[in-house]
This record gives structure tokens, sequence and C-alpha cells, in this order.
């Protein structure tokens, strides 16, 4: 049996816990808002993310050159294949001494474009162009060989020369990013 | 701050608590623990209001560094790469300069409300120092913080400022010698700049330092309150948790909504538009302003005649504010039982209030349209005059000839009396 | 309840006191003695939103007019799209211009079209071939204009001058011949609202000097209204998204204030009335 008092006495109490609940938690929606900006900015700026992407014109590439750009703050290298190279570079997807075996086809969109991002998968170092074992690249930090297609054929690095996100906007014109 | 009675009961905590004792401080310093007196009312909400701006403000700056560069070349364009490019970078940096101005309106509320209460006196005589230190620290801060966006304002401010200190030319190339020192040049450049963003930098962390002195100082007496009366007894005495949280983060959101206001709808009503001008030494502005903070102690500069008194009456019209303990005799702490010390409070706020005014304008303003009319400069002096007889002549007399009202004898009989009236 | 109104009284007679003092005494400084119109801009006001049909027009103004004289240093074209367009035409904007890109085989300067993370050109190289071209005077770069003209003053607004209305103000006060007494300056035009009416910029605009796509008359008022749009969102373009978040923290502060105000009624429930001591 609860007398009259102590049911209102009760009923005080949950109107209460519920006010204070509902502060607290709209105190705590509010609280967590702000803590969003706080973090995003240290995001990448709208400056720093437009030039997440680049557009290459191909057109000022000879054939036989590299091209070397900087995107995203590290090099990448734009090869325009001779038919020779592209031949070499087929015809090697079966070579036994691929550390990390890899189709040209899957490397090349198009095979006269390679498109890679000029950074050893050894240590980080910048290979050099048309040298090495392969006449290709050669890091030489620590004599890494890559091949036409700019895979690892010989040396420490574990792994081939990243292929980046791209994409053909038209014949002359390749997005990067 | 003192002994804490926290008793934990949760083993883990009462783990932790035997070998640091954090909680019991917090318990004793916002908690339960700290006894504040009953009768405290909204002009109290203040010193909580300076302490949340100063974590906003070290917040938002800390951020803001991440951004910045501290270049006479590169300063300009980085605030602007701020509001334009850094995610929510314009919410950061609004929030940083409309808080800025924020800040010191609590905080001259606070100095205001301890002036009419009487919270100076003894035996708070150092808590009001340690209010004062930090004050002193902000003007600095504030000051150097205006310089970094490098824009017109920042930079004439600077030269301003700086070259007060060459009024300290006690002899041959003295003044010379200091200002040397302080721009790390020949004139307000790119050293300047890196030592007013190292020191904006750093102080914030030192007025927190003094701050924890500030709270200390506070808990030893306790807190004063509008009687001005000594709280005694335990019905005079409620627990700071949950009475006056609750009454502080009440003020708290409403202070919010006031500061969203001015970030959100009118962010650079604070600030001066030549500032978004980048700083040219070539290049004067018509008419330099400092920041409305500093406005009232700028006119009295302007209104002496002579560079090294105007200095000195400048620094002067801050620093009396320490030896007000003692020009106050009154034994009564309230301006409430003090009629006259009231009245004279009120005038002084108001003619404080029309210093910084006349900040604003140039010397040879009008600004009463009679007897040939009377310019700023004159109507300066006036003020000024009226500023420094408050303290050396009114509040010393006043506070010792006055008859007070009567005091109740506790604050506990002053509520029942109260409620008694209905 | 009385002395509690009274104190609440008090405290608002202070603080506005207080920032009245301040904050409308830091801007009173610098005000043009001309009585500039004040137009109903569609971007003013606490719900304002940018004219995206003004802005695109103001561009076009500039680019067509202005950009021979002045720089628009801070301004990327792919903040462009924030005027309506969409990312193609940002693209198609962008590659109008010509960037320099290192050298040929011969030393000799390469250039590449725009691309929408591209700032816009400046028309002169420095300061000082600006200065030579235009008479001695310097043409500011606009990115700030429409912000760094402006004073406001919160509780005197009848004394504020915005931004857009001084630029309007400038563009639409020429005069021909200078008021007799006037003695201008070599190369200085005679115009109404700027400080000292003598300026140092010939009148650039003129009825139907440029051709809107959307066929709105280009009388010297529009354009000049046009490109003040465009300078002020050039100046502050984060507008919108302030003033829209603005609202939204407001509306939620405002709720979580009233709830603060009984949670602390509430808790403060017997002591205010003593019942504690009785």
């Amino acid at each position: 049996m609860t007398t009259k008092d102590q049911v209102e006495h009760e009923e005080g109490v949950t109107r209460r816990n519920f006010l204070y609940v509902a502060t607290g938690a709209v105190g705590a929606v509010g609280a967590a808002s702000v803590v969003w900006p706080l973090v995003d900015q240290m995001n990448p700026s709208a400056d720093v993310l437009a030039l997440a992407s680049v557009e290459v014109d191909l057109t000022a590439i000879p054939e036989g050159q590299t091209l070397k750009i900087l995107w995203r703050g590290k090099p990448i290298f734009i090869r325009h294949r001779t038919a020779a190279e592209i031949k070499t570079a087929v015809a090697d997807n079966g070579a036994t001494d691929l550390i990390d075996p890899e189709d040209d086809q899957a490397r090349a969109e198009r095979p006269e474009w390679l498109i890679m991002v000029g950074v050893c998968t050894h240590l980080g170092c910048v290979p050099l162009d048309q040298r090495g074992d392969f006449n290709a690249w050669f890091c030489p930090c620590h004599g890494s060989h890559y091949d036409i297609s700019g895979r690892i054929r010989k040396g420490p690095a574990p792994r081939n020369l990243e292929v980046p996100k791209y994409a053909f906007l038209n014949d002359t014109t390749v997005k990067i990013g | 701050m003192g002994s804490s009675n926290y008793q934990p009961t949760n083993k883990a905590v009462k783990w932790f608590e035997d070998r640091l004792p954090i909680l019991g401080l917090m318990h004793s310093t916002l908690g339960a623990g700290y006894l504040a007196p009953r009768n405290l009312n909204y002009w109290w909400n203040f010193g909580s209001l300076a302490g949340f701006m100063l974590v906003v403000q070290i917040i938002t700056g800390v951020i803001l560094v991440m951004h910045y560069t501290p270049h006479v070349d590169m300063a300009f364009r980085a605030v602007e790469h701020i509001m334009r490019d850094v995610n929510y970078g314009w919410l950061i940096r609004y929030t940083h300069s409309n808080g800025a101005s924020m800040f010191f309106v609590v905080v001259y509320i606070h100095i205001l409300r301890g002036m009419y209460f009487g919270s100076y006196k003894s035996p708070r005589e150092v808590l009001w120092f340690l209010g004062l230190v930090i004050y002193l620290l902000m003007m600095a801060t504030g000051f150097m913080g205006y310089v970094l966006p490098w824009g017109q304002m920042s930079f004439w401010g600077a030269t301003v400022i700086t070259n007060l200190f060459g009024a300290f030319d006690f002899y041959e190339g003295m003044g010379e010698s200091i200002l040397h020192l302080l721009w790390g040049g020949f004139a307000v450049d790119n050293p300047t700049l890196q030592r007013f963003f190292s020191l904006h930098y750093l102080l914030p962390f030192v007025i927190v330092g003094v701050v924890i002195l500030h709270i200390w100082a506070l808990h030893l007496p306790g807190s004063n309150n509008p009687l001005g009366i000594d709280a005694k007894g335990p019905g005079d005495k409620i627990p700071f948790h949950p009475y006056y949280t609750a009454k502080d983060l009440f003020g708290l959101s409403f202070f919010i909504v006031i500061l969203a206001i001015f970030i959100f709808y009118m962010p650079n009503i604070m600030g001066h538009p030549d500032n978004y001008i980048e700083a040219n030494p070539m290049v004067t502005p018509p008419h330099i302003v400092p920041e409305w903070y500093y406005l009232p102690f700028y006119t009295i500069l302007k209104a002496v005649p002579d560079k090294l008194f105007g200095v000195i009456a400048m620094f002067a019209s801050i620093l009396i504010f320490f030896v007000l303990p003692w020009l106050d005799g009154s034994k009564v702490r309230s301006a409430k039982f003090r009629p006259t010390t009231a009245f004279f409070f009120w005038l002084f706020l108001i003619n404080t209030l029309y210093l910084g005014y006349l900040g604003t304008k140039l010397p040879d303003e009008i600004m009463i349209d009679m007897a040939g009319g009377i310019d700023a400069l004159t109507m300066g002096r006036i003020s000024s005059i009226f500023y420094f007889a408050y303290f050396i002549v009114i509040v010393p007399l006043v506070s010792r000839m006055e008859s007070t009202k009567p005091v109740p004898i506790s604050i506990a009989q002053s509520v029942l009396d109260a409620n008694k009236k209905g | 309840m009385l002395n509690r109104l009274k104190n609440i009284g008090l405290m608002t007679l202070v603080v506005s006191a207080l920032t009245i003092g301040g904050f409308s005494a830091a801007n009173a400084a610098g005000a043009s003695a001309y009585p500039l119109k004040k137009y109903d801009w569609p971007h003013a006001g606490p719900f304002g939103m940018f004219d995206k049909a003004s802005l695109q027009r103001g561009l076009q103004v500039y680019k067509e007019v202005c950009a021979s004289c002045h720089s628009l240093d801070m301004v990327a074209f792919r903040e462009l799209k924030a005027l309506g367009y969409n990312a193609d035409e940002v693209k198609a904007l962008a590659a109008e211009y010509e960037f320099p890109n290192g050298y040929d085989d011969e030393g000799e300067e390469k250039y590449r079209k725009g691309f929408p993370q591209d700032y816009f050109p400046a028309p002169y190289a420095n300061e000082e071939e600006a200065r030579d071209a235009n008479n001695g005077a310097f043409p500011p770069d606009f990115s700030l204009l429409g912000k760094s003209r402006e004073h406001l003053s919160l509780f005197t607004p009848w004394n504020s001058i915005y931004g857009e209305d001084y630029i309007v103000g400038i563009l639409n006060t020429y005069h021909e011949d200078a008021p007799e007494g006037v003695e201008l300056a070599e190369g200085m035009s005679y115009n109404e609202a700027f400080p000292g009416n003598q300026i140092a910029m010939a009148p650039p605009l003129f009825d139907d000097m440029v051709e809107y796509a959307d066929g709105t008359p280009a009388t010297t008022e529009q354009m000049a209204k046009d490109v003040a749009t465009f300078m002020y969102w050039a100046a502050e373009p984060k507008m919108e998204v302030r003033k829209k978040m603005g609202l939204k923290v407001i509306i939620f502060m405002s709720i979580l204030t009233i709830m603060l105000y009984f949670v602390n009624r509430r808790v403060w429930r017997k002591i205010k009335k003593g019942d504690d001591l009785a």
C-alpha cells in the first residue's frame, strides 16, 4: 500500500529524472557536434583536395620518353612506350624471375601508356629511368631492377611499381587520381 | 583546493585515488566538496564563463596554429587559407577572433562585480591581485594575437603600441634601444611577428597557471557574496555541486547563444575592416584604433600632452587597481549597503565607457556643441581626471565617511527575512 | 521577485552598455562623408543568400572589365562552383586562362591551360608594372575588397557602411567634370563616394558595356550591383554555410538553455524557498 504522499513523491522523482536525463542527452549531442569540426579541420583542406587528381596532356610526350610529374607529393612516371618495348613487356609476362608476377596488360590500360608511381617499393627512393639490367628502371639506393612494365625482377624490392588510379578522358588527356 | 573529504565507493577509483588524489581535488574545487554562499546571484556566473572562454581560446588557438605561418610574406595569406580552404577553418577562426572580445566582456563584468560587491577587500586581496595579473596577461596576449593576421591594423597597432615603450628615454638612446630590443630590428617586421607569435602561444598557458592560483586563493577564504558578509554557519553555505554547477551550466548555455550570434551573423563587427588589407609599412591607415578593450586606456594616453607622462598615466590607470583594497577603508564590503559608494561606482562605469568611446575619436572632433565646441581631447582630459579622482579622492573619502545601511547578521537570516516578506 | 527583475534589468543595462561602448566605438572611424545609397542586397540579413544569377553576371563584369587592371589573387576557379556552375563549366572557365609551365628545350617559357585548382591570374607581374600602367596608382586586389571597405556599427546601424554599397557608390558617382573650385590632379577623376573625391581609376563602367547571357539590361548600376555582389562573395565565400549552420546552432542552444533553466530551477527549488533552514 502506498500513501498519496509517496505517489506524489515518486512521480516527482520520475519527472525530475526525465528532465535531467533529457537535458544531459541534449548536452551530450551538442558536445559531440562540437568535436567534429575540431577533428575534421585536420583532414586535407580544399586546396589540397583540389590537387588530388591531375589531368595530363599526353601530346607533349614523344615515343620512348618518360614524363615525370608530381602528384600527391610523389613522382609519377608516364612512359610513352615504343612498339618494341610493349612487345618485350608482354613477352616477359611468363618470365621466371618475376618476384611479384603480374601481366603487362593488367598494368597498362593502353599498352603505349605506362603510368606508375615512381617510388621504389623497397624503401621509397625514386628509381632512375632507362638504367639497370632491363634498361628500364633501376633504384640506386639498394639496387632494385624493374623491367619496362615496372615489374620488379631483381633486387630487394618486394612489389612491382604501383599503378595509380587513372582514366583516359580522351585520346590525349589522362586524369590521374 | 584544501584537504578533501572525498570518499570513493568504487574500489578501482579508490585504488587510484589513494595514489593520486586528483578526483578529490576536483571534488573540493568544483564539486560538492566546495561550500559556497547560498545567495550568489547571476553576476557570479562570469568567473566560470571566463574559465570557459580561456579553454575555448586555447583549443581554437592550437588548431589555428596547425594552419598558420608566422612570416610577413605568408601570414596574411595563411589566415585567408584558413578562412577559405581548411575544413571549418572559418568557424574556428571566427570563434577565436570573436571569442577574444567576448572573453574581455566577461572578464570586465567579472572585475566590475568584484568592485561593486567589495570582493577585493580583506581577506581576498591576493585573490584580487591574481585576477589583475590575469587581466594584464590577457591584454598582452590579445594585443599580440591581433598582430598575427598581419593586416593593416595589426601592423600599425603594433607600431603604435610598441612605440609607447620608446617613451622611457631616460638617457640618450635608451628609448631607441628598448624599441630595437622589442622589434628585433629597426621597425615592426618579421622578427617582431615571430616573437609575438611565440609569446601569443605561450601566455595563455601562463594564464592557466595564474588561474589555478586564483582559484586556490578563492578557496581559502571562500567566495564573497552579494551581501558582502562572511558566510559562517552551516545554513549560510551550500555545496557547489549540484547548485552552482546547474546555475553555471544554465548561464554558460545562454552565453553560448550570444556568442553564436556574433560568430555566425556578425563575425566582423568587432574587428576593423582595414585588417582585411595586408600590412603595408609604406601606408598608414587614416585613423588607427586599437581593439575596443584597450580604448579607455588609449584615451588616457592621448589626454596627457607629454609622451612619457602619457605612457605612465596609461599604465597607472590599470595598476591603480592593485591598491584599491587599501584605498577603500570601509568596514562593509558590498555596495548594497553603501549607497554613496554605489552611486560613484555607476558614475565611474559610465565615465570609463565614455573614455572608451572617446578612444575612437580624433582629438579635434567636436563632442559637445556648446561654448564654441568642446573637442574630444578636452573631454578626454576631463574624463581622465575623473577616472583618477575616483580612485585617489572619491573612494578613500566616501568609504571612510559614508554611513552605511544596516547589514544582515547572516546569509541564512537574510534568506528567511526575504521569504517572510514574500 | 521585484528585486530579481531589478537585477536582471541592471545586468542587461551593464552588459549592453559595455558592448555598445566597445563595439560601436571600434568601428566608428573612417566613414566616408558621402551618404551612400543603401541597396536591399538579397544576401543581407540572417537568412540572406547569394543571388546566383547576379554572381554569374558579376563574374562576367569582372572578367570582361575589371580584370584588365585588378587581380583576384585568393580565388581559385574551383570555388566558382558556388556561383552555380557545374564541374565541366568550371573546367571550361579555368581553361580560358594560360599559366606558365616550365621551359622548353630552348629555354623559352612554356604555357598550359588553366585547371580548376589554379587561381585567377593577376593582370600585372608586380606592383611596379601595375603602377606604371595606371598613372602611378595601384589597382587593389579584389579578393577582400568587399570586407575591407565596410564599416559596421552594431548599435548605430544607420552609420554602417556596407562594402557592397560602397563599391556601387564608387562605380556610380563619377562626374564628367569636377565641380567648380575643385582642382583635379593630372589623370584623376572626380568621384562623389570616394574619400577625398579624387580617384585614380577612370570611370570603368558604361551602359551596355557587356552583354549578359540572361538578357538582363547591362546598365551601369546593374553591372555595379552584380560586380559588388561578386566581390562580396569573393571576400566571404563561406557566408551561406555560416548562416545555415548558425541557425541550427542557435536553435539547438536555445532549446538546451531552456532545458537547463528548468533543471536549474528544479535543483534550487528547496534552497530558494529556504526550506532547509526552517
